[in-house]
């Protein structure tokens, strides 16, 4: 008997690696030895044309030559400013998540305008929107100089304009996922916490500071931490977009790490860069677990 | 409300309009939301049939979303049951690991999965790229929720009449979750057909574009050619458009439920 159970256990054993076994040869070939391999090589001097003997250990140079490197913080700033957006779309995905609850009708079909721009690709919106923008005969400028506005922005075109306007899109493309869960997070919210307020005669600005923000602060929470991080990687919108350009004004960490790796070669540079965001994007996570603590009603 | 819903389609309704429109209309102001000329067949004909067909970036497209669709529900499916359903002792540990993977940023990986891929001789490959998108820590953690809401009595019930656990996955467990899996396998399939970063890097040859590469190629070559772009812009979209507005409960609950983005 006691010895059909042991073999019952080792067969359950068995099952288990069996059936994590696939995911857990693909997590560590294509993720865990990457991550690796990053910081290992964040500390070399590579080259890809070098071959493996070209290899040399430099230490912490890639780094310090990083902190030293213009291009490197111009684009850090950038990421910084990049941030902004998560706020902004946050606030009008709530607001018209607030509103396109209290109505009846036509429910789903907002849901679907409002996600057209998240499910679509980005490279096809960047390319409409590169038109939209376009200097001279872009529809934009034409309204702009139709309504008054002789000297209208280049928009992407224009060094102090170009990141305003990625990120003016990004929210357009962002609104939609925040509206869903925000969305999802409304309707969990009980009925009768509103119906209590209304008893005490509380107004609608009232309800929406003392009941619907406290109770959607998990919600907020997580939109905050995804947005945040997802800020730091946004690549396909400037890589179709700009291309990190005029002058820089749009280039972002992500970016950067795709054109020394990818287009100047340079791996251990590259890796540098990698590491760093890796490690931005834990320090995020970690901060914000402390700190969700403070302020998240659960 | 409804106004502000326009406002926020304008830039489809200008991509969708200038696609029928002859070139030297599309920047016409006031702009002609209805087209005054058509030109959308001469137009939808040179972007599927000209000189950089989208044919068959679709084909490629097609082939990568679905099989990386199908591999990663697979993968996920099985982990997922691994992790919910399987008491083995590694088991909560492993989960962690896999779980921590999620927060690295696909971008600070690149470099290596690309010399790993190189030295493989994966690189260049469809199969590569379906590889790439087939381990999803997201659909494995998705799917557990969904396998720990499997009461253990049908596992139970069905090891006490001799299934094995490969057999309860596939007969009464798979069965029981197929709504996350259709919710997962969409995302992943939209997911996968926008996914622009890793063919970029992974792909070369032009045969193999996906129909991203093949967007953005197309509209550097034809430059000027707004009306051809717009076509080709509103070919890469409305796939996907069709398949979320007939999946689209699937994908919102997807979406508030894991609150997934990736």
């Amino acid at each position: 008997m006691k010895q059909g159970t042991g073999k019952l256990r080792l067969k359950e054993e068995l099952a288990g690696w069996l059936f994590v076994g696939p995911m857990l040869i693909g997590v560590t070939v294509l993720t865990l030895i990457p991550i690796v391999a990053t910081f290992f090589l964040s500390f070399t001097d590579w080259n890809f044309v070098a071959g493996l003997d070209g290899l040399k250990m430099a230490g912490f140079d890639n780094f310090t030559k990083l902190f030293r490197d213009e291009v490197f913080l111009k684009s850090l700033r950038n990421n910084a400013i990049f941030l902004l957006t998560v706020p902004v779309y946050m606030a009008l995905a709530l607001l018209l998540a607030v509103l396109i609850n209290k109505r009846v009708y036509f429910k789903s079909f907002f849901k679907v305008v409002y996600f057209m721009p998240y499910i679509s690709s980005v490279v096809a919106v960047a390319i409409v929107w590169q038109v939209l923008f376009h200097p001279s005969s872009g529809p934009v400028n034409q309204f702009l100089r139709s309504i008054g506005f002789n000297q209208p922005p280049m928009w992407i075109a224009d060094p102090n304009w170009a990141l305003v306007s990625v990120m003016m899109i990004s929210v357009w493309i962002s609104i939609g996922f925040n509206l869903i869960v925000y969305l999802a997070g409304l309707q969990s919210i009980p009925r009768d916490l509103y119906e209590a307020a209304d008893i005490d005669g509380a107004g609608g600005w009232a309800k929406f500071t003392n009941i619907t923000l406290p109770m959607l602060s998990p919600t907020s929470f997580f939109l905050l931490v995804t947005g945040i991080i997802s800020s730091f990687k946004v690549f396909d919108l400037i890589a179709t977009l700009t291309q990190g350009g005029p002058a820089r004004s749009t280039s972002v960490m992500v970016w950067y790490l795709y054109e020394t790796a990818f287009v100047n070669l340079r791996i251990g540079y590259a890796s540098s860069i990698a590491a760093i965001l890796f490690l931005c994007v834990l320090a995020i996570t970690g901060l914000q677990w402390i700190g969700q603590k403070k302020w998240v009603n659960y | 409300m409804f106004a502000l819903g326009i406002l926020f389609l304008l830039p489809f309704i200008w991509m969708l309009s200038s696609s029928f429109k002859p070139e030297q209309d599309v920047f016409n102001y006031p702009i002609e939301w209805i087209p005054k000329h058509w030109n959308a067949i001469a137009n939808y004909k040179e972007v599927w049939m000209g000189n950089h067909p989208f044919s068959a970036y679709y084909w490629n497209s097609i082939k990568v979303s679905l099989l990386t669709t199908l591999l990663s529900c697979l993968v996920s499916a099985l982990a997922a049951y691994g992790f919910s359903k399987v008491q083995f002792s590694a088991g909560r540990w492993l989960f962690l690991i896999v779980l921590a993977t999620y927060m690295v940023p696909q971008q600070a990986i690149l470099v290596p999965q690309f010399i790993l891929y190189r030295w493989v001789g994966l690189f260049d490959s469809h199969l590569g790229l379906i590889l790439l998108g087939s381990f999803s820590v997201l659909g494995t953690f998705m799917l557990r929720q969904f396998f720990m809401g499997i009461h253990n009595e049908y596992i139970e019930s069905a090891k006490i009449d001799g299934a094995g656990h490969f057999r309860t996955f596939f007969t009464i467990a798979l069965p029981l979750v197929r709504p996350a899996v259709a919710t997962y396998a969409i995302l992943r399939f939209i997911w996968t057909w926008n996914d622009y970063q890793n063919p970029l890097i992974f792909l070369r040859t032009d045969k193999l574009y996906t129909i991203q590469l093949g967007i953005q190629k197309f509209s550097s070559i034809n430059g000027e050619f707004y009306s051809l772009i717009m076509a080709g812009s509103v070919s890469a979209i409305l796939p996907l458009l069709i398949i979320f507005i007939i999946g689209q409960k699937n994908v919102i609950e997807g979406i508030a439920l894991g609150g997934v983005k990736g």
